[in-house]
């Protein structure tokens, strides 16, 4: 594996090593010395074309504890806002000597353009491509409902999960649903038919357009976020009635099994897809979750970068 | 002038023949011609190969003026000559738009300093393609380029009123509004068929329904008003359907298919490689299917080529920042000849009508698709079905590279391109001393 691009390129056993190596970086995150020396002298190019500080601080915390150099390239400001192409940008990086790339961009398959493209030979990291996918964010996802319901180790057999929301513009939920349900969980999308997209029927999902039913079924509930955007599209009426159908709140975390928690990638618009009370509760793990993404992609990074043996073979330089 | 003697070839029939070329005419078709009287003879051996009439495009995009770094009317002309083209129908979305007299004027002077096929300007519907205002369609057809189609390609006249009202204008001289049918609400920064592989990519999907919900309104609108509507690019199994409908209603309808509609489908975009980005999109194998029957039942009536040059940086990008369109002349017969006759789907003499015949008769290009007939203008492409070729994209004649076909593999060639009884290309190459007239 010399990318991450996509969920659905993983094999079990790679999304499994990555998962174990990650719980071994967080274990090392928690003692005295929180830095490995693994990938001293190698470059790591944060590629933001897209604003998102909480992704990229992670990705920078994570690429700092291997000490690693990191470069830090946001679009806003730059000559990428000026129409540089991302075939130049990616073209004087390399230049610059970049060992990976970590590429946030508004379209979908950029980061797939630049693996595939002779114009950077560094590893390719993609840390959200328009609406197509987030992998670390599942990866991150993954991590923490195996710490919170399989006790940090194995897979999700016998969990179900449900995605709530915006499935049809949302990264992470695809993401998600190959993630998740390669590691053996029954992933549940609840969402009005109009944040559906067509022919999700035929992935490896549920689907229902009843979030109160689906509550007592789930062993954790993944809330997207709402753009208010969405609202001038006519994806819903009002966000009052959105919220109303399938927004978290007390009520409804009345109808969870005492055991499921609740989950958000984040950023949260409290009183819209959640209430404060929900996103604040005992049963949330919004927190474990940023806190895990620096591990997961600690683990990311050791795995493409440092060429670290394999006993399967599948996961080297 | 050169006199020409095919000799050795088969007519679209089977049929084998030697044609006398003669003052630029069609002299001879005959299993021996008399070549008594014929002044400085050429005799060409085409050995096994196949004469149909010339190929008529009624859809290029030739860029001239405004975007020459993609293409020319020069450049073009060559790429046309050796797809097998006599006659090429250039789009009106140049810079500035050819809305005016003088612009189709100055495109059609310019296809005829080249030489190398008829370059008959399309007009504008609307002024500057905005959809609100008519533009001088009158004027066009008036003037020397003689426009007889309109078309907003690009855009779709929207507004079913100005749909209306250009219908029922261009009665007056026989013309024909050519609609790129394409609901704007319905595709609003879309980037792909609407469908499972735009779901799983998450490119925004353009819905085949946005197709053809205009098809269907405007081919009541040409029933309303007895008017003549062209149907450009059909790419849905539902478009094919409506139709049939229509002209079994008898409403005067004809639609074109692409050859990359006939061929490709909506998966390639997984590699997200914009070189598969074309408007209207790729869509699935069902409605290549559909198309290739709407194709041979004649429903749809022509191939045209959508032929749609750009310069490598508007393709070397991020899929959702890449210019739609892809080159379509230098590849056309090769594929309708994989698609349609080596499926056994068509014969050599319904791709005649597809491409030369009917294309003709639609524009109102009197001197073209008149078949092979004696004494007509010798309008000719040579087609050698077993000459199996590799599409290489620095190969082509096209000043642009962005073919979707390149290291494919095609079962046959134009070897020979005969316009106005002179060869611009021959032994698959294009002449260079056929410039000028």
């Amino acid at each position: 594996m010399r990318h991450l691009l996509s969920t659905s390129d993983l094999t079990y056993t790679q999304a499994i090593r990555i998962l174990d190596t990650a719980a071994e970086m967080a274990r090392i995150s928690e003692g005295p010395v929180k830095k490995l020396p693994t990938l001293r002298g190698r470059t790591i190019v944060n590629l933001f074309f897209e604003d998102s500080t909480r992704t990229r601080i992670s990705f920078e915390a994570a690429a700092k504890r291997l000490s690693a150099d990191v470069i830090n390239f946001s679009a806003k400001g730059s000559s990428a806002s000026k129409g540089e192409s991302l075939k130049d940008t990616a073209q004087t990086l390399q230049a610059m000597g970049a060992d990976a790339v970590i590429l946030r961009h508004s379209a979908s398959g950029a980061a797939q353009r630049l693996a595939n493209s002779h114009w950077t030979s560094g590893s390719v990291i993609n840390a959200g491509d328009g609406t197509h996918e987030h992998p670390t964010q599942a990866l991150l996802d993954a991590f923490t409902i195996r710490q919170h319901l399989r006790v940090g180790t194995g897979d999700l057999r016998g969990l179900t999960i449900a995605i709530v929301g915006d499935i049809l513009h949302s990264r992470v939920a695809r993401s998600d649903v190959h993630l998740l349900s390669l590691l053996g969980a029954q992933v549940i999308l609840v969402a009005p038919p109009t944040l559906l997209p067509i022919g999700a029927s035929t992935w490896p999902v549920q689907i229902s357009y009843d979030f109160d039913s689906v509550l007592p079924l789930v062993d954790a509930v993944m809330m997207l976020r709402v753009q208010q955007e969405r609202m001038s599209d006519f994806f819903f009426p009002t966000a009052r009635e959105y919220s109303h159908y399938y927004g978290l709140n007390a009520d409804r975390l009345k109808k969870m099994k005492p055991t499921a928690i609740i989950m958000h990638p984040g950023p949260m618009n409290r009183g819209l897809e959640i209430t404060a009370e929900c996103a604040d509760s005992a049963r949330s793990v919004i927190l474990e979750q940023v806190t895990n993404g620096v591990s997961v992609r600690m683990a990311v990074l050791y795995l493409l970068l440092a060429g670290a043996p394999s006993e399967d073979g599948e996961i080297t330089q | 002038m050169t006199d020409y003697l095919l000799d050795g070839g088969v007519l679209a029939d089977g049929k084998a023949v030697q044609v006398l070329i003669k003052d630029g005419l069609i002299n001879q078709i005959e299993s021996v011609v008399s070549t008594l009287g014929a002044t400085n003879l050429q005799k060409i051996s085409i050995n096994g190969c196949i004469i149909l009439p010339g190929f008529v495009d009624l859809h290029t995009h030739l860029r001239e003026p405004g975007r020459e770094d993609s293409e020319t009317v020069e450049s073009g002309s060559r790429a046309a000559a050796k797809g097998g083209f006599t006659a090429v129908s250039a789009m009106a979305n140049t810079f500035p738009v050819a809305d005016t007299a003088g612009v189709v004027e100055q495109v059609y002077a310019l296809g005829q300093a080249t030489g190398l096929c008829d370059v008959f300007p399309i007009g504008a519907v609307t002024q500057g393609l905005g959809g609100t205002a008519l533009a001088e369609l009158g004027a066009m057809a008036d003037s020397k380029a003689r426009v007889r189609i309109f078309s907003d390609d690009g855009n779709c006249v929207f507004d079913p009123m100005v749909m209306r009202r250009a219908l029922e204008y261009v009665k007056k001289f026989d013309g024909v509004i050519a609609q790129h049918a394409q609901d704007p609400h319905l595709t609003k920064d879309a980037q792909m068929n609407e469908g499972l592989i735009s779901s799983k990519l998450g490119l925004k999907g353009w819905p085949a329904v946005a197709e053809e919900s205009i098809i269907a309104r405007d081919v009541l609108l040409a029933d309303h008003v007895q008017s003549r509507l062209h149907v450009c690019h059909v790419t849905s199994a539902g478009g094919v359907d409506i139709i049939r409908w229509a002209k079994a209603r008898g409403i005067q309808v004809s639609a074109e298919v692409t050859p990359h509609h006939l061929l490709l489908t909506d998966d390639l975009a997984e590699s997200y490689d914009p070189i598969y980005k074309v408007n209207p999109p790729l869509r699935t194998q069902r409605d290549v299917m559909a198309l290739r029957e709407g194709l041979a039942d004649g429903t749809i009536d022509i191939v045209a080529t959508d032929h749609a040059p750009h310069p490598a940086e508007n393709k070397e990008c991020e899929w959702q920042a890449a210019s739609f369109g892809m080159l379509g002349l230098e590849t056309a017969l090769s594929i309708v000849q994989a698609t349609m006759i080596d499926t056994a789907m068509m014969s050599w003499g319904d791709l005649a009508m597809r491409m030369s015949t009917s294309p003709a008769r639609i524009g109102g290009y009197a001197d073209h698709g008149q078949g092979l007939k004696i004494g007509s203008t010798a309008h000719l492409t040579i087609v050698n079905p077993t000459r199996a070729w590799k599409v290489d994209r620095d190969l082509v004649a096209s000043r642009s590279r962005n073919t979707p076909y390149h290291g494919m593999e095609f079962p046959g060639s134009v070897v020979a391109t005969f316009y106005r009884g002179i060869p611009t290309v021959l032994d698959a190459k294009l002449e260079s001393a056929t410039h000028g007239n």
